[in-house]
Protein backbone atom coordinates (compact mmCIF):
# COMPACT_ATOMS: atom_id res chain seq x y z
CA UNK A 1 0.00 0.00 0.00
CA UNK A 2 1.18 3.40 -0.88
CA UNK A 3 -0.28 6.79 0.48
CA UNK A 4 -0.10 10.31 -0.81
CA UNK A 5 -0.34 12.40 2.68
CA UNK A 6 0.97 15.54 4.29
CA UNK A 7 3.52 15.56 6.90
CA UNK A 8 4.49 18.30 9.26
CA UNK A 9 8.28 19.73 9.33
CA UNK A 10 9.66 18.84 13.08
CA UNK A 11 13.53 19.96 12.17
CA UNK A 12 15.38 21.11 9.25
CA UNK A 13 19.31 20.61 10.37
CA UNK A 14 21.94 21.97 8.41
CA UNK A 15 24.77 19.87 7.20
CA UNK A 16 26.43 21.79 5.09
CA UNK A 17 25.85 24.71 2.91
CA UNK A 18 24.25 22.10 0.20
CA UNK A 19 23.20 19.41 2.41
CA UNK A 20 20.28 18.87 4.73
CA UNK A 21 17.82 16.61 6.69
CA UNK A 22 14.59 17.04 6.76
CA UNK A 23 12.89 15.48 10.03
CA UNK A 24 9.17 15.01 8.52
CA UNK A 25 5.97 13.91 11.53
CA UNK A 26 3.35 12.28 10.14
CA UNK A 27 -0.20 12.91 12.28
CA UNK A 28 -1.08 8.96 11.59
CA UNK A 29 1.03 5.71 12.34
CA UNK A 30 3.46 5.41 9.76
CA UNK A 31 3.11 2.29 7.64
CA UNK A 32 5.59 -0.74 7.22
CA UNK A 33 8.72 0.97 5.67
CA UNK A 34 11.68 -0.97 4.15
CA UNK A 35 15.60 -0.02 4.97
CA UNK A 36 16.34 1.79 0.74
CA UNK A 37 12.86 2.66 -0.33
CA UNK A 38 12.17 6.54 -1.15
CA UNK A 39 9.18 8.85 -1.03
CA UNK A 40 7.95 11.61 -3.74
CA UNK A 41 7.83 14.98 -1.92
CA UNK A 42 5.64 17.79 -3.53
CA UNK A 43 7.84 21.35 -3.48
CA UNK A 44 5.38 24.02 -3.69
CA UNK A 45 6.35 27.64 -3.79
CA UNK A 46 8.50 27.74 -6.70
CA UNK A 47 7.01 28.38 -10.20
CA UNK A 48 9.64 26.38 -12.02
CA UNK A 49 9.68 23.41 -10.43
CA UNK A 50 6.85 21.22 -11.95
CA UNK A 51 7.46 17.58 -10.96
CA UNK A 52 8.05 16.21 -7.29
CA UNK A 53 10.97 14.76 -6.19
CA UNK A 54 12.25 11.28 -5.57
CA UNK A 55 14.31 11.23 -2.24
CA UNK A 56 15.84 8.18 -0.34
CA UNK A 57 14.17 7.61 3.65
CA UNK A 58 17.08 8.29 5.48
CA UNK A 59 15.65 7.35 8.83
CA UNK A 60 12.42 5.91 10.20
CA UNK A 61 11.64 6.47 14.21
CA UNK A 62 8.88 4.22 14.41
CA UNK A 63 8.11 5.02 17.89
CA UNK A 64 7.27 8.68 17.17
CA UNK A 65 5.93 8.36 13.55
CA UNK A 66 8.63 10.20 12.04
CA UNK A 67 10.92 9.85 8.92
CA UNK A 68 14.51 11.49 8.30
CA UNK A 69 14.95 12.86 4.54
CA UNK A 70 18.24 13.81 3.44
CA UNK A 71 18.92 16.11 0.59
CA UNK A 72 21.72 17.68 -1.23
CA UNK A 73 20.60 20.31 -3.22
CA UNK A 74 21.38 19.94 -6.60
CA UNK A 75 18.63 22.10 -8.36
CA UNK A 76 15.91 24.29 -7.57
CA UNK A 77 13.42 21.62 -6.49
CA UNK A 78 15.60 20.70 -3.34
CA UNK A 79 16.99 24.62 -2.93
CA UNK A 80 13.55 25.10 -2.69
CA UNK A 81 12.86 21.93 0.13
CA UNK A 82 15.67 23.40 1.82
CA UNK A 83 13.71 26.52 3.20
CA UNK A 84 11.55 24.74 4.75
CA UNK A 85 10.80 25.34 8.27
CA UNK A 86 9.02 23.97 11.64
CA UNK A 87 5.36 24.02 11.16
CA UNK A 88 5.65 23.34 7.31
CA UNK A 89 3.16 21.04 5.84
CA UNK A 90 4.69 19.02 2.73
CA UNK A 91 3.18 16.35 0.82
CA UNK A 92 4.78 12.75 0.15
CA UNK A 93 3.92 9.76 -1.61
CA UNK A 94 5.35 6.86 0.34
CA UNK A 95 7.06 4.03 0.87
CA UNK A 96 8.06 3.76 -2.92
CA UNK A 97 10.20 1.00 -4.35
CA UNK A 98 11.52 -2.26 -3.46
CA UNK A 99 13.68 -1.58 -0.54
CA UNK A 100 16.85 -3.54 0.56
CA UNK A 101 16.62 -7.62 0.44
CA UNK A 102 17.73 -8.47 4.20
CA UNK A 103 20.69 -11.71 3.90
CA UNK A 104 23.77 -13.04 5.83
CA UNK A 105 24.93 -12.70 9.44
CA UNK A 106 27.49 -10.23 8.80
CA UNK A 107 26.96 -7.68 6.10
CA UNK A 108 29.31 -4.51 4.59
CA UNK A 109 27.49 -1.11 3.96
CA UNK A 110 29.50 1.18 1.78
CA UNK A 111 28.18 4.72 1.22
CA UNK A 112 29.44 7.77 -0.78
CA UNK A 113 28.64 11.29 -0.01
CA UNK A 114 24.85 11.84 0.42
CA UNK A 115 24.31 8.79 -1.11
CA UNK A 116 24.90 7.35 1.77
CA UNK A 117 21.30 8.60 3.14
CA UNK A 118 19.19 5.45 2.92
CA UNK A 119 21.99 3.22 5.26
CA UNK A 120 21.51 4.98 8.28
CA UNK A 121 18.02 3.12 8.50
CA UNK A 122 19.48 0.08 6.71
CA UNK A 123 22.11 0.08 9.71
CA UNK A 124 18.90 0.28 12.04
CA UNK A 125 17.05 -2.45 10.88
CA UNK A 126 20.14 -4.43 11.01
CA UNK A 127 20.78 -4.12 14.37
CA UNK A 128 17.09 -5.24 14.92
CA UNK A 129 17.39 -8.35 13.11
CA UNK A 130 20.74 -8.65 14.85
CA UNK A 131 22.88 -9.25 11.89
CA UNK A 132 26.29 -7.72 12.46
CA UNK A 133 27.12 -5.37 10.30
CA UNK A 134 30.14 -2.51 9.17
CA UNK A 135 29.53 0.66 7.25
CA UNK A 136 32.24 2.51 5.68
CA UNK A 137 31.16 5.56 4.94
CA UNK A 138 33.27 7.70 1.97
CA UNK A 139 33.12 11.80 1.95
CA UNK A 140 35.31 14.82 1.17
CA UNK A 141 35.80 15.99 4.39
CA UNK A 142 34.86 15.77 7.71
CA UNK A 143 32.18 18.60 7.58
CA UNK A 144 30.37 16.70 4.97
CA UNK A 145 29.47 13.44 7.49
CA UNK A 146 26.31 13.45 8.92
CA UNK A 147 24.69 10.86 11.64
CA UNK A 148 27.88 9.76 12.37
CA UNK A 149 26.52 9.37 16.58
CA UNK A 150 23.95 6.80 15.17
CA UNK A 151 25.94 4.83 12.73
CA UNK A 152 28.73 4.54 15.50
CA UNK A 153 25.36 2.99 17.52
CA UNK A 154 24.31 1.13 15.04
CA UNK A 155 27.23 -0.71 13.34
CA UNK A 156 31.29 -0.55 13.55
CA UNK A 157 31.89 2.68 11.66
CA UNK A 158 34.82 2.98 9.17
CA UNK A 159 35.25 6.63 7.42
CA UNK A 160 37.19 7.80 4.11
CA UNK A 161 37.70 11.39 3.10
CA UNK A 162 39.27 12.99 0.37
CA UNK A 163 41.27 15.25 2.18
CA UNK A 164 41.98 12.71 5.51
CA UNK A 165 40.10 15.16 7.91
CA UNK A 166 38.66 12.32 9.52
CA UNK A 167 39.70 8.15 9.26
CA UNK A 168 41.28 6.76 6.16
CA UNK A 169 42.49 9.23 3.37
CA UNK A 170 41.29 8.38 0.40
CA UNK A 171 38.28 6.49 -1.55
CA UNK A 172 36.10 3.74 0.03
CA UNK A 173 37.88 1.65 -2.51
CA UNK A 174 41.00 1.52 -1.06
CA UNK A 175 39.83 0.74 2.81
CA UNK A 176 41.23 -2.50 4.38
CA UNK A 177 37.37 -3.52 5.34
CA UNK A 178 36.92 -4.70 2.07
CA UNK A 179 39.40 -7.37 2.45
CA UNK A 180 36.98 -9.21 4.94
CA UNK A 181 34.59 -11.52 4.10
CA UNK A 182 30.95 -10.71 4.21
CA UNK A 183 27.83 -12.59 3.27
CA UNK A 184 26.27 -8.89 1.28
CA UNK A 185 27.14 -5.60 0.23
CA UNK A 186 24.91 -2.93 0.45
CA UNK A 187 26.39 0.01 -1.67
CA UNK A 188 24.98 3.16 -2.23
CA UNK A 189 26.48 6.48 -3.53
CA UNK A 190 28.07 8.00 -6.90
CA UNK A 191 27.67 5.39 -9.87
CA UNK A 192 31.56 4.98 -10.42
CA UNK A 193 32.16 4.08 -7.01
CA UNK A 194 28.96 1.33 -7.09
CA UNK A 195 30.57 0.18 -10.10
CA UNK A 196 33.51 -0.17 -8.71
CA UNK A 197 32.07 -1.47 -5.60
CA UNK A 198 30.16 -4.14 -7.47
CA UNK A 199 33.38 -5.43 -9.55
CA UNK A 200 35.13 -5.87 -6.15
CA UNK A 201 31.64 -7.75 -4.60
CA UNK A 202 32.01 -9.40 -8.10
CA UNK A 203 35.86 -10.95 -7.41
CA UNK A 204 35.30 -12.32 -3.88
CA UNK A 205 32.09 -13.77 -4.88
CA UNK A 206 29.87 -11.79 -2.48
CA UNK A 207 26.08 -10.83 -3.63
CA UNK A 208 26.75 -6.84 -3.89
CA UNK A 209 22.96 -4.30 -3.73
CA UNK A 210 22.95 -1.15 -5.51
CA UNK A 211 20.37 1.91 -4.87
CA UNK A 212 20.43 3.53 -8.25
CA UNK A 213 19.51 7.40 -8.73
CA UNK A 214 17.33 7.79 -11.82
CA UNK A 215 15.10 10.93 -13.34
CA UNK A 216 11.41 9.77 -13.05
CA UNK A 217 8.44 11.73 -13.41
CA UNK A 218 6.04 9.93 -10.76
CA UNK A 219 7.91 7.66 -8.61
CA UNK A 220 5.28 4.55 -8.75
CA UNK A 221 5.39 2.97 -11.85
CA UNK A 222 3.33 4.61 -14.50
CA UNK A 223 5.32 6.90 -16.66
CA UNK A 224 7.85 4.53 -17.36
CA UNK A 225 10.39 7.51 -17.89
CA UNK A 226 13.24 5.83 -14.82
CA UNK A 227 14.03 2.51 -16.97
CA UNK A 228 17.06 0.94 -16.80
CA UNK A 229 18.81 -1.85 -18.27
CA UNK A 230 18.62 -5.35 -16.59
CA UNK A 231 19.63 -8.91 -17.84
CA UNK A 232 16.13 -9.36 -18.37
CA UNK A 233 15.21 -6.01 -20.09
CA UNK A 234 14.03 -2.57 -19.53
CA UNK A 235 12.98 -1.83 -15.82
CA UNK A 236 11.80 0.54 -13.90
CA UNK A 237 14.41 2.04 -11.14
CA UNK A 238 10.93 3.17 -8.60
CA UNK A 239 8.86 -0.13 -8.82
CA UNK A 240 11.53 -3.06 -9.63
CA UNK A 241 14.37 -0.98 -7.89
CA UNK A 242 15.69 1.38 -6.51
CA UNK A 243 17.62 -1.41 -4.70
CA UNK A 244 19.52 -3.66 -7.51
CA UNK A 245 21.69 -6.48 -6.92
CA UNK A 246 24.64 -5.17 -9.18
CA UNK A 247 24.65 -8.70 -11.03
CA UNK A 248 21.34 -8.23 -12.83
CA UNK A 249 22.34 -4.50 -13.95
CA UNK A 250 24.21 -4.28 -17.89
CA UNK A 251 26.13 -1.63 -16.94
CA UNK A 252 27.72 -2.77 -13.78
CA UNK B 1 -17.13 10.08 -3.96
CA UNK B 2 -19.96 11.87 -5.71
CA UNK B 3 -20.83 8.67 -8.21
CA UNK B 4 -25.16 9.64 -8.38
CA UNK B 5 -24.03 13.18 -10.20
CA UNK B 6 -26.37 12.76 -13.13
CA UNK B 7 -25.73 15.81 -14.34
CA UNK B 8 -22.30 14.84 -15.01
CA UNK B 9 -23.23 12.15 -17.42
CA UNK B 10 -22.11 12.03 -20.85
CA UNK B 11 -21.86 9.69 -24.10
CA UNK B 12 -19.55 8.95 -26.95
CA UNK B 13 -21.03 6.92 -29.36
CA UNK B 14 -21.96 3.80 -27.33
CA UNK B 15 -19.87 4.40 -24.15
CA UNK B 16 -21.77 6.07 -21.56
CA UNK B 17 -19.68 7.63 -19.25
CA UNK B 18 -20.78 8.65 -15.52
CA UNK B 19 -19.18 12.09 -15.43
CA UNK B 20 -16.43 13.56 -18.16
CA UNK B 21 -13.15 12.78 -17.09
CA UNK B 22 -10.64 10.31 -18.09
CA UNK B 23 -7.04 9.50 -17.77
CA UNK B 24 -4.89 9.74 -20.37
CA UNK B 25 -2.93 6.83 -21.81
CA UNK B 26 0.10 6.32 -20.04
CA UNK B 27 0.06 8.17 -17.37
CA UNK B 28 -2.06 5.61 -15.55
CA UNK B 29 -0.60 2.71 -15.99
CA UNK B 30 -3.28 -0.11 -16.43
CA UNK B 31 -5.84 1.79 -14.09
CA UNK B 32 -4.91 -0.17 -10.99
CA UNK B 33 -1.51 1.37 -10.65
CA UNK B 34 -3.76 3.94 -8.82
CA UNK B 35 -5.93 1.95 -6.70
CA UNK B 36 -3.96 2.89 -3.16
CA UNK B 37 -4.74 6.57 -3.76
CA UNK B 38 -7.93 6.85 -5.48
CA UNK B 39 -11.74 5.18 -6.63
CA UNK B 40 -11.39 4.10 -10.19
CA UNK B 41 -15.43 3.39 -10.07
CA UNK B 42 -15.67 7.53 -9.81
CA UNK B 43 -14.10 7.55 -13.47
CA UNK B 44 -15.68 8.05 -16.80
CA UNK B 45 -13.15 5.99 -18.00
CA UNK B 46 -9.44 5.46 -18.14
CA UNK B 47 -7.27 5.02 -21.60
CA UNK B 48 -4.70 2.48 -20.75
CA UNK B 49 -1.26 2.87 -22.02
CA UNK B 50 -0.30 2.31 -25.57
CA UNK B 51 -0.71 -1.23 -27.17
CA UNK B 52 1.42 -2.28 -30.23
CA UNK B 53 1.86 -5.49 -32.25
CA UNK B 54 4.78 -7.00 -30.65
CA UNK B 55 6.98 -6.89 -27.51
CA UNK B 56 8.47 -3.18 -27.10
CA UNK B 57 10.98 -2.30 -24.88
CA UNK B 58 10.93 1.42 -26.07
CA UNK B 59 13.80 4.12 -25.84
CA UNK B 60 17.00 4.65 -24.04
CA UNK B 61 17.33 6.35 -20.77
CA UNK B 62 16.75 9.29 -20.29
CA UNK B 63 13.39 9.53 -21.37
CA UNK B 64 12.10 12.23 -19.30
CA UNK B 65 13.06 16.27 -18.83
CA UNK B 66 11.47 18.61 -16.61
CA UNK B 67 10.51 21.84 -18.51
CA UNK B 68 8.78 25.00 -17.24
CA UNK B 69 5.21 24.17 -16.22
CA UNK B 70 5.79 20.98 -18.06
CA UNK B 71 7.71 17.62 -19.14
CA UNK B 72 9.10 15.98 -22.14
CA UNK B 73 8.77 12.13 -22.48
CA UNK B 74 10.58 9.71 -25.02
CA UNK B 75 9.44 6.92 -23.78
CA UNK B 76 8.68 4.95 -26.85
CA UNK B 77 5.71 2.81 -26.68
CA UNK B 78 7.19 0.79 -24.24
CA UNK B 79 4.74 -2.37 -24.20
CA UNK B 80 4.52 -6.28 -24.17
CA UNK B 81 2.43 -6.07 -26.97
CA UNK B 82 -0.59 -6.87 -27.82
CA UNK B 83 -1.09 -10.91 -27.09
CA UNK B 84 0.24 -10.44 -23.41
CA UNK B 85 -2.20 -7.41 -23.40
CA UNK B 86 -5.59 -9.73 -23.72
CA UNK B 87 -3.99 -12.69 -22.13
CA UNK B 88 -2.31 -11.03 -19.23
CA UNK B 89 -3.28 -7.93 -18.70
CA UNK B 90 -6.92 -7.85 -19.71
CA UNK B 91 -8.05 -10.26 -16.97
CA UNK B 92 -6.04 -7.70 -14.00
CA UNK B 93 -8.37 -5.03 -15.59
CA UNK B 94 -11.33 -6.35 -17.02
CA UNK B 95 -13.30 -5.86 -13.95
CA UNK B 96 -12.90 -2.62 -13.33
CA UNK B 97 -16.12 -0.79 -12.82
CA UNK B 98 -15.71 2.01 -15.30
CA UNK B 99 -15.39 2.23 -19.66
CA UNK B 100 -12.00 0.39 -20.45
CA UNK B 101 -10.21 2.15 -23.03
CA UNK B 102 -7.51 0.66 -24.88
CA UNK B 103 -4.87 3.14 -26.66
CA UNK B 104 -3.87 1.05 -30.09
CA UNK B 105 -0.57 2.05 -31.69
CA UNK B 106 1.54 0.68 -34.49
CA UNK B 107 4.46 1.13 -37.19
CA UNK B 108 2.51 0.25 -40.22
CA UNK B 109 -1.62 0.07 -41.11
CA UNK B 110 -1.29 -3.70 -40.84
CA UNK B 111 -0.16 -3.50 -37.52
CA UNK B 112 -2.73 -1.13 -36.29
CA UNK B 113 -5.44 -3.44 -37.79
CA UNK B 114 -3.69 -6.60 -36.22
CA UNK B 115 -4.05 -4.77 -32.63
CA UNK B 116 -7.83 -3.13 -32.94
CA UNK B 117 -8.87 -6.44 -34.44
CA UNK B 118 -7.59 -8.80 -31.11
CA UNK B 119 -8.95 -5.83 -28.94
CA UNK B 120 -12.49 -6.26 -30.37
CA UNK B 121 -12.66 -9.36 -29.39
CA UNK B 122 -12.43 -8.32 -25.80
CA UNK B 123 -16.43 -7.98 -24.01
CA UNK B 124 -15.17 -5.52 -21.15
CA UNK B 125 -13.22 -3.05 -23.23
CA UNK B 126 -16.18 -0.78 -24.85
CA UNK B 127 -13.50 1.36 -27.37
CA UNK B 128 -10.05 2.38 -28.57
CA UNK B 129 -7.95 5.37 -28.42
CA UNK B 130 -6.09 5.00 -31.27
CA UNK B 131 -2.72 6.40 -31.27
CA UNK B 132 -1.69 8.29 -34.76
CA UNK B 133 0.30 10.61 -32.93
CA UNK B 134 3.10 9.23 -30.99
CA UNK B 135 6.18 11.40 -31.61
CA UNK B 136 8.78 9.14 -30.01
CA UNK B 137 8.69 6.35 -32.65
CA UNK B 138 11.12 6.28 -35.71
CA UNK B 139 7.97 4.54 -37.77
CA UNK B 140 4.67 5.09 -37.78
CA UNK B 141 2.96 6.94 -34.84
CA UNK B 142 2.76 10.63 -35.81
CA UNK B 143 3.81 9.73 -39.05
CA UNK B 144 0.00 8.73 -39.37
CA UNK B 145 -1.77 11.86 -37.91
CA UNK B 146 0.25 14.02 -39.86
CA UNK B 147 -0.95 13.57 -43.52
CA UNK B 148 -4.53 13.62 -43.66
CA UNK B 149 -4.10 10.78 -46.34
CA UNK B 150 -2.16 8.60 -44.00
CA UNK B 151 -4.85 9.29 -41.40
CA UNK B 152 -7.81 8.35 -43.32
CA UNK B 153 -5.89 5.03 -44.53
CA UNK B 154 -5.26 4.19 -41.07
CA UNK B 155 -8.90 5.05 -39.96
CA UNK B 156 -10.53 3.51 -42.39
CA UNK B 157 -8.71 -0.18 -42.56
CA UNK B 158 -9.09 -0.47 -38.41
CA UNK B 159 -12.63 0.71 -38.90
CA UNK B 160 -13.46 -2.09 -40.93
CA UNK B 161 -12.51 -4.91 -38.64
CA UNK B 162 -13.29 -2.73 -35.32
CA UNK B 163 -17.18 -2.18 -34.14
CA UNK B 164 -16.88 -0.76 -30.73
CA UNK B 165 -16.59 2.64 -30.16
CA UNK B 166 -12.92 4.07 -32.27
CA UNK B 167 -11.65 7.58 -30.50
CA UNK B 168 -8.72 8.64 -32.99
CA UNK B 169 -6.02 10.72 -30.81
CA UNK B 170 -4.71 13.71 -33.03
CA UNK B 171 -1.63 15.33 -32.83
CA UNK B 172 -1.11 18.83 -32.39
CA UNK B 173 2.32 18.47 -34.34
CA UNK B 174 -0.07 19.71 -38.12
CA UNK B 175 -0.55 22.86 -39.63
CA UNK B 176 -4.37 22.42 -40.04
CA UNK B 177 -5.62 20.17 -37.04
CA UNK B 178 -8.91 20.64 -38.29
CA UNK B 179 -7.94 18.73 -41.66
CA UNK B 180 -6.83 15.85 -39.86
CA UNK B 181 -9.63 15.47 -37.80
CA UNK B 182 -12.36 15.69 -40.93
CA UNK B 183 -9.93 12.76 -42.17
CA UNK B 184 -10.60 10.36 -39.38
CA UNK B 185 -14.44 12.14 -39.34
CA UNK B 186 -14.73 10.83 -43.06
CA UNK B 187 -13.39 7.22 -42.38
CA UNK B 188 -15.79 6.59 -39.60
CA UNK B 189 -14.20 7.72 -36.16
CA UNK B 190 -16.64 8.02 -33.62
CA UNK B 191 -14.79 10.03 -31.91
CA UNK B 192 -11.68 12.83 -31.60
CA UNK B 193 -9.18 13.06 -28.54
CA UNK B 194 -6.66 16.14 -28.59
CA UNK B 195 -4.09 16.69 -28.57
CA UNK B 196 -1.19 14.68 -28.36
CA UNK B 197 2.09 15.98 -26.72
CA UNK B 198 3.87 18.37 -28.83
CA UNK B 199 7.26 18.16 -29.70
CA UNK B 200 9.69 19.81 -28.16
CA UNK B 201 13.16 19.28 -26.68
CA UNK B 202 15.15 20.27 -23.96
CA UNK B 203 19.20 21.42 -23.51
CA UNK B 204 21.87 20.82 -20.72
CA UNK B 205 24.04 23.44 -21.32
CA UNK B 206 26.89 22.00 -18.64
CA UNK B 207 27.70 18.69 -20.85
CA UNK B 208 25.95 20.85 -23.57
CA UNK B 209 24.22 17.68 -25.24
CA UNK B 210 20.16 17.17 -25.69
CA UNK B 211 18.70 15.90 -22.35
CA UNK B 212 16.97 13.46 -24.10
CA UNK B 213 18.55 9.79 -25.53
CA UNK B 214 16.30 11.01 -28.30
CA UNK B 215 17.18 15.00 -28.77
CA UNK B 216 13.09 15.46 -29.25
CA UNK B 217 10.70 14.08 -27.12
CA UNK B 218 6.54 14.85 -26.83
CA UNK B 219 5.90 17.92 -24.22
CA UNK B 220 3.05 17.81 -21.67
CA UNK B 221 1.55 19.28 -18.66
CA UNK B 222 0.18 22.99 -18.18
CA UNK B 223 2.43 24.22 -21.01
CA UNK B 224 0.74 22.98 -23.60
CA UNK B 225 -3.04 23.86 -22.44
CA UNK B 226 -3.70 26.91 -24.44
CA UNK B 227 -2.39 24.72 -27.37
CA UNK B 228 -4.52 22.31 -26.49
CA UNK B 229 -7.51 24.43 -26.08
CA UNK B 230 -6.76 26.05 -29.18
CA UNK B 231 -7.22 22.48 -31.74
CA UNK B 232 -10.58 21.34 -29.63
CA UNK B 233 -11.88 24.78 -30.28
CA UNK B 234 -11.14 24.78 -33.59
CA UNK B 235 -12.09 20.88 -34.09
CA UNK B 236 -15.96 21.73 -32.23
CA UNK B 237 -16.36 24.30 -34.81
CA UNK B 238 -15.53 22.28 -37.89
CA UNK B 239 -16.95 18.50 -36.81
CA UNK B 240 -19.61 17.14 -35.59
CA UNK B 241 -17.79 14.39 -33.75
CA UNK B 242 -17.85 14.16 -29.92
CA UNK B 243 -14.46 15.53 -28.88
CA UNK B 244 -12.12 14.24 -25.91
CA UNK B 245 -10.32 17.35 -24.61
CA UNK B 246 -6.59 16.45 -23.56
CA UNK B 247 -3.33 19.11 -22.39
CA UNK B 248 -2.18 20.49 -18.95
CA UNK B 249 -5.61 19.99 -17.35
CA UNK B 250 -4.21 20.29 -13.43
CA UNK B 251 -7.95 20.95 -11.88
CA UNK B 252 -11.27 20.90 -12.32
CA UNK B 253 -11.24 24.85 -13.82
CA UNK B 254 -8.58 23.51 -16.79
CA UNK B 255 -11.46 20.64 -17.10
CA UNK B 256 -14.68 22.76 -17.40
CA UNK B 257 -12.23 25.28 -19.98
CA UNK B 258 -12.40 22.43 -22.37
CA UNK B 259 -15.78 21.54 -22.27
CA UNK B 260 -16.74 25.12 -23.00
CA UNK B 261 -14.60 25.28 -25.83
CA UNK B 262 -16.36 21.87 -27.15
CA UNK B 263 -14.98 19.25 -25.67
CA UNK B 264 -17.58 16.00 -24.45
CA UNK B 265 -14.88 14.65 -21.86
CA UNK B 266 -11.56 15.43 -21.04
CA UNK B 267 -8.31 13.12 -20.34
CA UNK B 268 -6.21 14.03 -16.96
CA UNK B 269 -3.12 13.26 -18.37
CA UNK B 270 0.99 14.68 -16.84
CA UNK B 271 -1.16 15.70 -13.34
CA UNK B 272 -1.43 12.12 -12.58
CA UNK B 273 2.17 12.12 -11.44
CA UNK B 274 1.96 14.89 -9.24
CA UNK B 275 -1.31 14.23 -7.94
CA UNK B 276 -2.24 10.36 -8.15
CA UNK B 277 -6.00 11.17 -6.94
CA UNK B 278 -6.23 14.25 -9.39
CA UNK B 279 -8.73 12.74 -11.88
CA UNK B 280 -10.98 11.82 -8.64
CA UNK B 281 -11.03 15.45 -7.25
CA UNK B 282 -11.33 17.20 -10.67
CA UNK B 283 -14.83 14.51 -10.80
CA UNK B 284 -15.91 16.15 -7.80
CA UNK B 285 -14.72 19.87 -8.88
CA UNK B 286 -17.12 19.85 -12.00
CA UNK B 287 -19.69 18.58 -9.15
CA UNK B 288 -19.46 21.96 -7.16
CA UNK B 289 -18.90 24.13 -10.17
CA UNK B 290 -22.30 23.21 -11.58
CA UNK B 291 -23.31 23.37 -7.88
CA UNK B 292 -21.96 27.13 -7.83
CA UNK B 293 -23.79 27.87 -11.20
CA UNK B 294 -26.54 26.28 -10.59
CA UNK B 295 -26.59 24.34 -14.00
CA UNK B 296 -28.34 21.34 -14.58
CA UNK B 297 -26.63 19.44 -16.79
CA UNK B 298 -22.68 19.67 -18.29
CA UNK B 299 -24.35 19.53 -21.99
CA UNK B 300 -25.64 23.16 -21.34
CA UNK B 301 -22.10 24.48 -21.25
CA UNK B 302 -20.83 22.31 -23.42
CA UNK B 303 -19.08 24.38 -26.56
CA UNK B 304 -20.28 27.97 -25.69
CA UNK B 305 -17.38 29.49 -26.60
Amino acid sequence: MRYCKDFIVVENETITSTLFILKLQYPETLPEIKAGQFVEILVEGNKDVFLRRPISIHDVDIEKNQISLLIQIVGKGTDQLSNLKIGDTVNLIFPLGNGFTIVGNRVLLIGGGCGAAPLLYLARVLKQRQIKSDILIGCKDVNHLFSKKEYESLSNLHIATEDGSCGLKGLVTSHKILEEDFDAIYCCGPTPMMKAISKHAKEKNIPCYVSLEHKMACGFGVCLCCVVDTNLGNKRTCVTGPIFLSSELKDF
Amino acid sequence: MNNADKRLEVTIKDMVLRNPVMTASGTFGYGYDFEDFMSLESLGGIVVKATTGGNREGNAYPRMAETSSGMLNAVGLQNKGVDYFCNTLYNKIKDINTNMIVNVSGSSVEEYVEVAEKINELKNIPGIELNISCPNVKQGGMAFGTDPKMAAEVVKAVRKVYNKTLIVKLSPNVTSIVEIAKSAEGEGADSLSLINTLLGMAVDTEKRKPLLSTVTGGLSGPAIKPVALRCVWQVAKQTKLPLIGIGGIMNARDAIEFILVGATAIEVGTANFINPAISQEIVYGISQYLDRHNIKNIADIRGII
